[in-house]
């Protein structure tokens, strides 16, 4: 089978299209996230997602309309893990683990009462980009303009707080509004990355691409290309590769991202080497 | 009374383990090149963030250029160089023009987006801290003395009329901490940039500030170079012979 033939299914279509934009955000966010030591935040997110969507199930609201449960879940419990950090004294990889753990318990209890594990929540867990409907693609693509416009117009902000956030606060930046704003997009993208990589592999998607990129970016503007470039590459190829060889697309998205990265580690250490020892000659 | 650039008004600051600033009342004029001085633990940093509103005042006041302290916005007259920054990521991936660039946000609105010009502002404060070489490297990749430099334009491209600076030389050698308070002095006296400089470097200081504070939880004495070299409390603390190696070199 060969391209042409692949790209002729709506199903590969409306794959490749909200698969590309999804991960082009994840990635995205996924730079100031690294930066800020807060890359665990979409598994955090990704579990408590676990139990909106339980909940959407059980109420059965599902595939677009189950967002209509999960999202709002999501993005409350996002400035849930900042509350904690700023009012309760906790640290932020603690206040993660705190209600990652309060959203796969929720999940996990609302699934048992739905009478165990259905095909859809097992869905969200792995992910299933192939089967997106229509609707999704639509949602995803309202929720990427929305994203990347805040994001734009946040841009700055984001980047002084990633470098240093008392010196952006000093520069009158409102940091606690921006931190706000930072984990309320990643809510928001993480819900959307449920349906393409599943709950247990969305950290995947925000971290892999950014950390490649820093190994190879030369300005932060770089950075963040670099990273969205990966994010979308690793998609595309990823859905192409898991077709062909029948194989489940977001393990091979992951793998692919794994691969993106031990590439852009071993060009750093070889042009790192060559600049040493060419400095010593 | 006039509005200094700085004042504090019997300024108190508490941390949960106790009171680490009592009782500070000092006047900083426009101009003025202030060196900040004592020990370890002397309250030196939390009198600078107090006034940056990074630590809380327990009691008393203090005031930014008339305004209080709690109240301020004015950013963008305000320079600012953090103890903290010591610790940089080494892998941040910012380049030097835009760390510098980052100056700028203070005299933005929203969105703070920065235009051609400011990328000249950026450029001609690169150039007069003798750094516009390094302009596209990364920051981390950089040797102490130069991040310190590049740190310093930053705090330096809005243009400010008040320089705040945070033990700014503790990761440099003695040749270069000497060069680089000669090079706040000459902004200061070429600019009319009021400085506040906290440092441990007492002596080295006193070659270029024009007053000195020096406190140990308590302000102990605060005045002109000749004045603490004067200073029988100064003699009292570190001796008479220490005070004259100090007030020589000056």
């Amino acid at each position: 089978m060969n391209v042409m033939e692949i790209l002729s299914y709506g199903f590969i279509q409306r794959a490749l299209l909200a698969g590309t934009l999804i991960a082009v955000l994840c990635s995205v966010l996924g730079v100031f996230l690294v930066l800020r030591r807060l890359s665990l935040i979409g598994d955090g997110l990704a579990h408590v997602t676990f139990g909106g969507t339980a909940i959407a199930l059980s109420l059965k609201l599902y595939s677009a309309s189950s967002l209509l449960v999960s999202l709002p879940v999501v993005l409350l419990s996002s400035l849930g893990i900042l509350k904690l950090t700023e009012k309760a004294r906790v640290g932020g990889d603690s206040a993660i683990g705190i209600v990652s753990a309060l959203g796969i318990s929720a999940g996990i209890i609302l699934a048992s009462m739905g009478g165990g594990y259905n095909v859809d929540l097992l869905s969200y867990l792995f992910g299933n980009i192939l089967s997106i409907t229509t609707q999704e693609v639509g949602i995803a693509f309202v929720l990427f303009c929305v994203v990347l416009l805040l994001l734009s117009l946040f841009f700055n902000d984001l980047f002084a707080i990633a470098f240093d956030e008392e010196l952006a606060r000093v520069s009158g930046i409102r940091t606690s509004t921006i931190n706000a704003v930072l984990v309320l997009l990643t809510a928001l993208s993480v819900v959307l990355a449920m349906k393409l990589v599943g709950i247990m592999l969305i950290s995947s998607l925000l971290i892999l691409p950014a950390v490649s990129a820093l190994q190879l970016a030369r300005s932060f503007k770089a950075c963040v290309a670099l990273a969205a470039l990966q994010g979308g590459c690793s998609v595309v190829a990823g859905i192409f590769l898991s077709f062909a060889a029948n194989l489940p697309t977001s393990a091979m998205i992951v793998l692919l991202n794994l691969f993106f990265f031990s590439l852009a580690f071993l060009v750093r250490r070889y042009f790192s080497h060559r600049s040493k020892s060419t400095g010593t000659l | 009374m006039p509005d200094g650039i700085v004042r504090t008004e019997r300024l108190c600051c508490s941390y949960r383990t106790g009171r680490v600033l009592e009782d500070i009342t000092i006047s900083v004029e426009a101009g003025d090149y202030v060196g900040i001085v004592g020990p370890n633990g002397s309250g030196k940093s939390t009198l600078v963030r107090a006034l940056m509103g990074l630590a809380d005042i327990s009691d008393g006041s203090a005031s930014l250029f008339g305004v209080p302290c709690s109240r301020f916005s004015a950013w963008g007259r305000i320079g600012y160089l953090p103890q903290s920054l010591h610790l940089l990521n080494p892998l941040f991936p910012a380049t030097v023009a835009e760390t510098v660039g980052l100056g700028l946000l203070s005299l933005k609105r929203f969105p703070r987006r920065l235009t051609h010009a400011d990328r000249g502002k950026v450029d001609a404060v690169l150039e007069q801290l003798d750094i516009y070489a390094i302009r596209s490297q990364l920051i981390g990749e950089l040797s102490g003395g130069q991040q310190q430099r590049v740190l310093l334009a930053r705090a330096l491209v809005n243009n400010p009329e008040l320089l705040i600076l945070d033990e700014p030389t503790a990761a440099l050698d003695p040749e270069m901490r000497e060069r680089f308070y000669a090079l706040i002095g000459e902004i200061n006296s070429s600019r009319r940039v009021t400085v506040l400089l906290v440092t441990h470097d007492t002596g080295a200081i006193g070659k270029f500030a024009s007053k000195m504070l020096y406190l140990d939880k308590r302000m102990l004495f605060y005045g002109n170079f000749e004045e603490f070299c004067r200073s029988a409390d100064m003699s009292a603390l570190f001796g008479e012979h220490t005070q004259h190696v100090m007030c020589h070199r000056h």
